[in-house]
């Protein structure tokens, strides 16, 4: 099968399930209203391109809805990160007075248009590369990292029928796409021709290493119970809700929430992100393996952390907090889109509130907490999903003892691991000069 | 189909020749990480989509790392530009006779296998049977390949690694002072 063919057979699958779940279920129309836009869209072209219009609208509805997200985020990052410091944030960027326009409209927006304000700044700041650089991969390295951290979000159901691509191997895709942001962070410290930037860098990829490996363990017990790799039945796996108000999420289980936890700090981790900032720690170093960047290419790997943050946060939802699924059955009404974006935006405060509170970590304790806390607990639970899976025919009393069972096999270890990993290093005791 | 077979296979051979050519140990290495991508480009043109991700997570994702750390932390002399000295007699020599010896050994083993007239519909395999026939007829294989991996990781450390005097004498990083009483 050529890749033309693959690609084709996806659109008419998608096409053909959609089709099939407009015609079956009670869909309302607002929950039907992208596809039947794209398709509105497509038809008015001629025949022989509109397979072509049918993957371009997907690339740039997702390059618009995303880069939107990406700018607000910063902003709002910035906002509540100044409230939980006691500090108003941007509030002061309004629109700008157009020497054309008789009149100004002098609102400041609340400082809402602060990032088109920094976007026009990255823009027009003079773009240094270092003499000695490796030209080439100096350039490439921004535009594969961005490249790649769109590219995960290819898999991600957005909405009941709103999937850009659907694949088999959906999870494996995932993971298979971040991982070039690796490679790419290796070619912006290399080819700086900076001692500091290689050292970052380095140090950037050791980590991302180390909590790959968390990433990856946390989402093997959802792939073992579901056993299967496609995000789209991942999310039908947890529709229903016991007694018609508990929903059948994944975080909901012993299992789950074991590995949601897990997920969520090595996403901290493999999205640089407070308390894991080592790589760029802007306190401690001056920009990590960004060091010799300047201009627009910093904003690049800025943005491409961003998309990185929301696919991982998507991935998150479409894991554990049951995708576009409605928390009650009665909320059905509001189109599952908005379901997904808000769970992810409440993911996303959730990150941010974190980076407002905790501390950075040294790094020998950040390789630690991997390697001797997150991988075995990760382990563990993989064990756990599989008790889960054994036990699934237990009658109701049983069902009880499964429960505690599942829960006992996770908090156990943690609380014994935690007290004998922290009993020479905690609690800490300070001494003054006196 | 076909055309975009030899773009393909263009871009992994061509990269590949290049890695070999090039001067430069990290232009090489990246280049290399580039044939690799071709390999699974190829498995995604084969209709393998598994393999395909499979390829890319392990090879693009996690042994290019190693190669790239084996690079730049065991080179002796701590010159960031790591140029290859130009090629002797001695080595060329070894290296094509290393070279003669893995095609005979492919070629061997391309020629005594026996195959059979493939099916005319590709078989479709979902991910759920591809994850039985690994762990159930194949667990075995798939065991004593992370072995063999594991094997050539420790083995190519060894071989990069040389053990000299002031490595001994440095205090080891993990040991951390006691714990401070008040």
């Amino acid at each position: 099968m050529s890749l033309s063919t693959l690609s084709s057979q996806l659109s008419t699958a998608a096409t053909a399930s959609s089709a099939a779940a407009a015609a079956a279920s009670p869909d309302s129309f607002l929950e039907r209203a992208p596809l039947e836009l794209r398709d509105w869209a497509v038809n008015l072209l001629p025949t022989p391109v509109q397979w072509l219009a049918h993957h371009l609208i997907t690339i740039v509805c997702i390059l618009a809805v995303f880069g939107l997200f990406f700018a607000f985020t910063t902003i709002a990052e910035r906002k509540l990160l100044a409230r939980l410091q006691n500090r108003l944030g941007p509030n002061r960027s309004g629109l700008p007075k157009l020497s054309i326009l008789p009149w100004h409209f002098k609102h400041t927006l609340f400082g809402l248009s602060q990032p088109f304000a920094d976007a026009i700044k990255a823009i027009t700041k003079e773009d240094i590369v270092p003499a000695a650089a490796d030209k080439l991969l100096h350039f490439l390295a921004p535009v594969i990292v961005v490249a790649f951290s769109l590219m995960t979000f290819a898999v991600l159901p957005f909405g009941r029928n709103i999937i850009p691509v659907e694949l088999d191997a959906a999870l494996l895709y995932f993971f298979a796409a971040g991982a070039a942001t690796e490679l790419a962070i290796f070619m912006a410290g290399w080819s700086s021709r900076n001692k500091y930037s290689l050292l970052a860098a380095m140090r950037a990829l050791a980590q991302l290493i180390s909590y790959e490996l968390p990433l990856i363990l946390s989402v093997v017990p959802i792939v073992l119970v579901t056993s299967t790799l496609s995000t789209k039945a991942i999310v039908l796996a947890q529709s229903g809700w016991t007694f018609g108000f508990l929903p059948h999420w994944f975080v909901f289980t012993p299992w789950g929430f074991a590995g949601f936890i897990i997920f969520l700090i090595a996403a901290l981790a493999e999205s640089n992100r407070s308390p894991f900032d080592l790589p760029e720690a802007e306190s401690e170093l001056v920009a990590g393996h960004l060091t010799e960047y300047s201009g627009f290419k910093y904003a690049l790997f800025f943005m491409a952390e961003y998309f990185g943050l929301t696919a991982l946060s998507g991935l998150g939802v479409t894991l554990f907090l049951g995708g576009w699924q409605a928390p009650l059955p009665f909320l059905e009404f509001i189109p599952s889109y908005l379901w997904f974006m808000g769970k992810l935006i409440c993911m996303i405060v959730f990150f941010i509130w974190v980076r407002g509170t905790l501390l950075r970590l040294r790094i020998d304790q950040l390789t630690r907490l991997a390697w001797q806390f997150l991988v075995p607990l990760a382990l563990l639970n993989i064990a756990n999903a599989a008790f889960w899976v054994l036990t699934t025919q237990w009658s109701l009393p049983l069902q009880f003892v499964r429960w505690g069972v599942s829960a006992a096999i996770v908090v156990i270890p943690f609380i014994m691991m935690g007290r004998a990993l922290s009993a020479s290093y905690a609690p800490r005791s300070y001494r003054y000069a006196p | 189909m076909i055309p975009a077979l030899f773009l393909i296979a263009l871009l992994m051979l061509g990269s590949a020749a290049a890695a070999m050519l090039l001067r430069n140990l990290i232009h090489s290495a990246l280049l290399l990480i580039v044939s690799w991508a071709g390999v699974a480009a190829f498995y995604l043109w084969a209709g393998a989509e598994f393999v395909a991700f499979a390829q890319i997570l392990v090879y693009v994702g996690a042994i290019s790392m190693v190669v790239l750390f084996a690079v730049l932390l065991t080179r002796q002399n701590q010159i960031i530009d790591t140029v290859i000295e130009p090629a002797s007699r001695a080595r060329a020599a070894t290296a094509f006779t290393v070279a003669a010896c893995v095609a005979a050994v492919f070629s061997a083993a391309i020629l005594s296998t026996k195959f059979h007239p493939a099916a005319p519909e590709a078989p479709t395999a979902s991910v759920k049977e591809i994850g039985l026939t690994l762990m159930n007829e194949h667990g075995g294989a798939l065991l004593i390949v992370g072995l063999i991996l594991t094997v050539a990781l420790l083995g190519a450390t060894i071989l990069a690694a040389t053990d000299r005097d002031e490595d001994q004498s440095q205090p080891s990083d993990a040991a951390l002072p006691p714990k401070e009483t008040p």
